[in-house]
């Protein structure tokens, strides 16, 4: 029921501010947010459906159109689950390779992260340099495998496509590039009064609620959870490599801010110890042409940029998956918008719907 | 000859501006929305319009065919008549407040109203019933929540920049237009460097009246969608837009002739004393800066991609340099001297607003917006004290100055503490807003319609 100084607003599925279809009714006080409910599903493509009469190899591109804007990290995360399934192993240079690649999309999905939320909070510009340094690393996708946006980058055991001549030499013509990229950006935003304000004390989501609905990824590392997959059970080659997970002390918006722009940088350290040594051999194992995984079931988790996607397939020994359920990182950090939003105002909405960083096909599915 | 001049000022001169204003205006208003957009792809790496003639030069004709002939819809709900008004009203009051305005000695509507500045402050406010009673009458959501803000805004701020008009007017002893730029003139010092604070305080305020950037919540694109113009479309939208470029200059000019003397170049004071001054020499200048624009438009030429684009930039070299030819005729030619002031004054007036609303553009591009609570408590708890000091610091230097008999650059030995004592009260402001927010959480519930 409503007050008789209540107001109920439908912000959405066409708004220029809820990336993409999301639709969130919001009950209003004045300004003030007192309730919202988020409505979803105007993307929905039974993706896992569609799994159940794919080969295996048949679906893996179909999950580069969920997190459309981190495709290769949702397809590291199937080839690696099937391979799981399978008992079999990417050979070490496809490992390397596959990490080199997942991380420049951190980096990429992170960049247009940046730019929208920005852009929610009312600053033009960063947008625009972010796509400038987007384009770079999405340039590198393209003369890997020939796509820039759904890569289908990976096969299920290694790779299809060796690494092209000037690989090594792209990446880190990138990763020195952006080093001082990254500190425009910075000046920009980190010590700006009005970002401060606008972003300080603003959607706070305590560790304990965090934990409770189940976030991962920066917005729960940015309440200070030190949760990572690529530290606590590392997959590809993430166990060779240094890095720093950073932490956020309250949780949020600046936090998350924060966190997600020291990524950035561990990610290209990352990129640039990779790079440095990249082993010979073959890059895809031998797994046959026809997949037939042993009856069984598998769950696994990787860290991609929003969180941690997780592959849960049951195979029932057949070329087609029995069923494939996917953990979507940005279906599950969405729960906890309502925690979020609520006693903020709507200009507040915008900020928290950007930075808990949503892709709607992933939501959907 | 006298006698010709003192006609043309009296009869044609008005009568040209006022035909001015209405045709032209919106023409301007496009040209600055063209430069709007290139500025800003400029500082973000990109080209802006390109398609539409060369370099997206008619870029603002396409525009205004494309409002012309869209669709005229109004929602089913509205309340057709005030919907129909709206835009009308905004659009009326922006370009009223025009002819109080003076471009020159001689260019001037509204010719020596008594009360000018007055005029223009108090027909400029009332566009703000365009904007609220469209969000109103459009019967949603979104543009009601605009229309609040922006009544909110515009009561909030108009305050803080009345006052920082009254310091300036402290000076002048009138609010004639004409006569507050040839008190300038006389002191041969700009009230910008005798009142900076108010100055500072009236930059401020007028972003958040012409609801630009930082200061754009009322049409704040990612939260309201566009604020009280969401339902407004083709024509009627077009007129909004033109409202608020047009009340961009009016605050621009407003600046200019009270703070940046007017149409007055800079020391103007030496124009027209006898012997030889090297100052003068500023009278060069905006004929070098057309011909430097001419020049590089000749240079770029063969660079040009098309013919049409080559005869194109030939054109507008032409045109520069007969502007020019123009500006410097009043300089060196005997027989042009009366009119002086008239055209140098326009290149000055028009250089000094142009610069104003760069610095606008230039703010919108770089800085993120301020959140509604944000901007009420910059507003009541920062501008407005600050504004209040300031006229009475002002005031009292002021006595003290007529005390000492000072005047002109003189005056600076009393106002200059004026605002040093006014600058440290708004760190005090400030130390005493961060000591009370620290029991307080910025986020909590605040009527902050109330204001």
């Amino acid at each position: 029921m409503l007050g008789a100084d209540e107001l109920v607003i439908n912000m959405g599925p066409q708004h220029p501010s809820t990336h993409g279809v999301l639709r969130v009714k919001l009950k209003l006080d004045g300004e003030r947010v007192i309730g919202s409910e988020c409505i979803i599903g105007y993307l929905h493509r039974g993706v896992e459906k569609i799994a159940e009469n794919r080969t295996y190899q048949q679906f893996a591109p179909y999950v580069d159109r969920m997190d459309y804007v981190a495709a290769v990290s949702s397809g590291l995360g199937y080839c690696e689950a099937v391979e799981k399934l399978l008992v079999a192993e990417a050979p070490p240079r496809a490992r390397v390779i596959r990490t080199i690649l997942t991380e420049l999309q951190r980096i990429a999905s992170h960049l247009l992260w940046l730019g929208t939320h920005a852009l929610d909070i009312g600053a033009l510009t960063p947008l625009f340099y972010c796509f400038r340094e987007r384009e770079e690393i999405l340039k590198i996708f393209e003369k890997y495998c020939g796509a820039r946006l759904t890569t289908h980058a990976f096969r299920i055991g290694g790779l299809q496509y060796e690494a092209y001549d000037t690989f090594e030499k792209d990446v880190e013509r990138f990763c020195k590039d952006f080093e001082s990229r990254i500190v425009e950006y910075a000046t920009l935003l980190t010590e700006n009064r009005i970002w401060i304000g606008r972003t300080k004390g603003v959607g706070i989501l305590t560790a304990a609620d965090a934990i409770a609905f189940g976030v991962t990824g920066p917005v729960l590392r940015a309440s200070g959870v030190k949760w990572d997959i690529r530290k606590a059970a590392p997959y590809a080659a993430y166990d060779q490599y240094k890095f720093e997970i950073p932490v956020g002390t309250t949780g949020d918006t600046y936090d998350r801010y924060l966190v997600r722009m020291e990524e950035m940088r561990q990610s290209r350290l990352i990129c640039l110890q990779a790079i440095e040594n990249i082993p010979a051999g073959p890059i895809m194992a031998k797994v046959g042409k026809v997949l037939k995984p042993p009856p069984g079931e598998v769950y696994h988790a990787i860290e991609a940029p929003k969180g941690e996607i997780g592959y849960y397939i049951v195979s029932d020994g057949t070329v087609m998956p029995y069923r494939v359920h996917i953990r979507p990182p940005s279906f599950i950090n969405l729960q906890a918008f309502d925690r979020m939003v609520r006693g903020h105002l709507v200009a507040d909405v915008v900020a928290i719907i950007g930075t808990i960083d949503i892709v709607l096909g992933e939501v959907d599915r | 000859m006298q006698a010709t001049i003192e006609f043309l000022k009296l009869y044609w001169a008005p009568l040209l501006c006022g035909v001015a204003v209405v045709a032209i205006l919106p023409l301007i208003a496009g040209y600055i929305v063209l430069v709007e957009r290139k500025l800003m792809a400029d500082m973000q790496a990109r080209l802006g319009p390109m398609r539409v003639g060369p370099h997206g030069l008619l870029q603002p004709i396409a525009d205004a065919v494309k409002l012309l002939i869209k669709e005229d819809i109004i929602p089913d709900n509205a309340d057709k008549m005030v919907f129909w008004l709206a835009p009308v009203l905004s659009v009326g009051a922006a370009l009223l407040s025009l002819a109080g305005l003076a471009i020159g000695p001689a260019f001037q509507i509204a010719q020596d109203i008594n009360i000018g500045i007055l005029f223009v402050v108090g027909i400029s406010a009332m566009g703000i019933f365009g904007i609220v009673l469209g969000g109103w009458a459009s019967n949603s959501h979104y543009s009601l929540m605009g229309a609040l803000r922006s009544s909110a805004q515009l009561v909030s701020y108009e305050t803080a920049a009345g006052m920082a008009l009254v310091s300036a007017l402290l000076f002048t002893g009138t609010l004639n237009i004409k006569s507050i730029v040839e008190v300038q003139s006389i002191e041969g010092i700009w009230f910008v460097m005798l009142a900076p604070v108010a100055f500072f305080t009236y930059l401020v305020a007028s972003i958040a009246e012409t609801n630009r950037a930082p200061f754009d919540l009322p049409e704040a694109e990612s939260e309201l969608v566009a604020g009280y113009m969401t339902e407004f479309s083709g024509f009627r939208w077009s007129l909004y837009f033109l409202a608020e470029y047009t009340n961009m200059i009016v605050v621009a000019s407003v600046a200019t002739t009270l703070f940046l003397g007017g149409w007055l170049r800079p020391f103007a004071s030496v124009h027209g004393l006898p012997g030889f001054h090297l100052l003068n020499f500023l009278d060069l200048v905006p004929t070098l800066l057309l011909v430097a624009i001419a020049a590089y438009c000749i240079v770029r030429t063969p660079k040009q991609p098309t013919r049409v684009q080559q005869m194109f930039m030939l054109a507008v070299a032409g045109l520069c340099f007969v502007v020019g030819l123009v500006l410097l005729a009043p300089v060196v030619v005997p027989i042009a001297k009366p009119f002086y002031a008239g055209i140098h004054g326009g290149f000055w007036f028009i250089l000094k607003v142009s610069l104003y609303i760069y610095f606008f553009m230039w703010l919108r591009f770089t800085i993120p917006r301020y959140r509604f609570d944000q901007l009420m408590r910059l507003g009541w708890h920062f501008l407005i004290p600050l504004s209040i000091i300031n006229v009475l610091l002002v005031g009292v230097a002021l006595i003290a100055g007529s005390y000492f008999n000072l005047h002109g650059w003189g005056l600076l030995l009393v106002t200059t503490p004026a605002a040093i004592i006014t600058l440290v009260a708004a760190l005090m402001i400030l130390a005493a807003e961060k000591q009370r927010d620290a029991g307080h959480d910025p986020n909590a519930a605040s009527d902050f319609y109330a204001g």
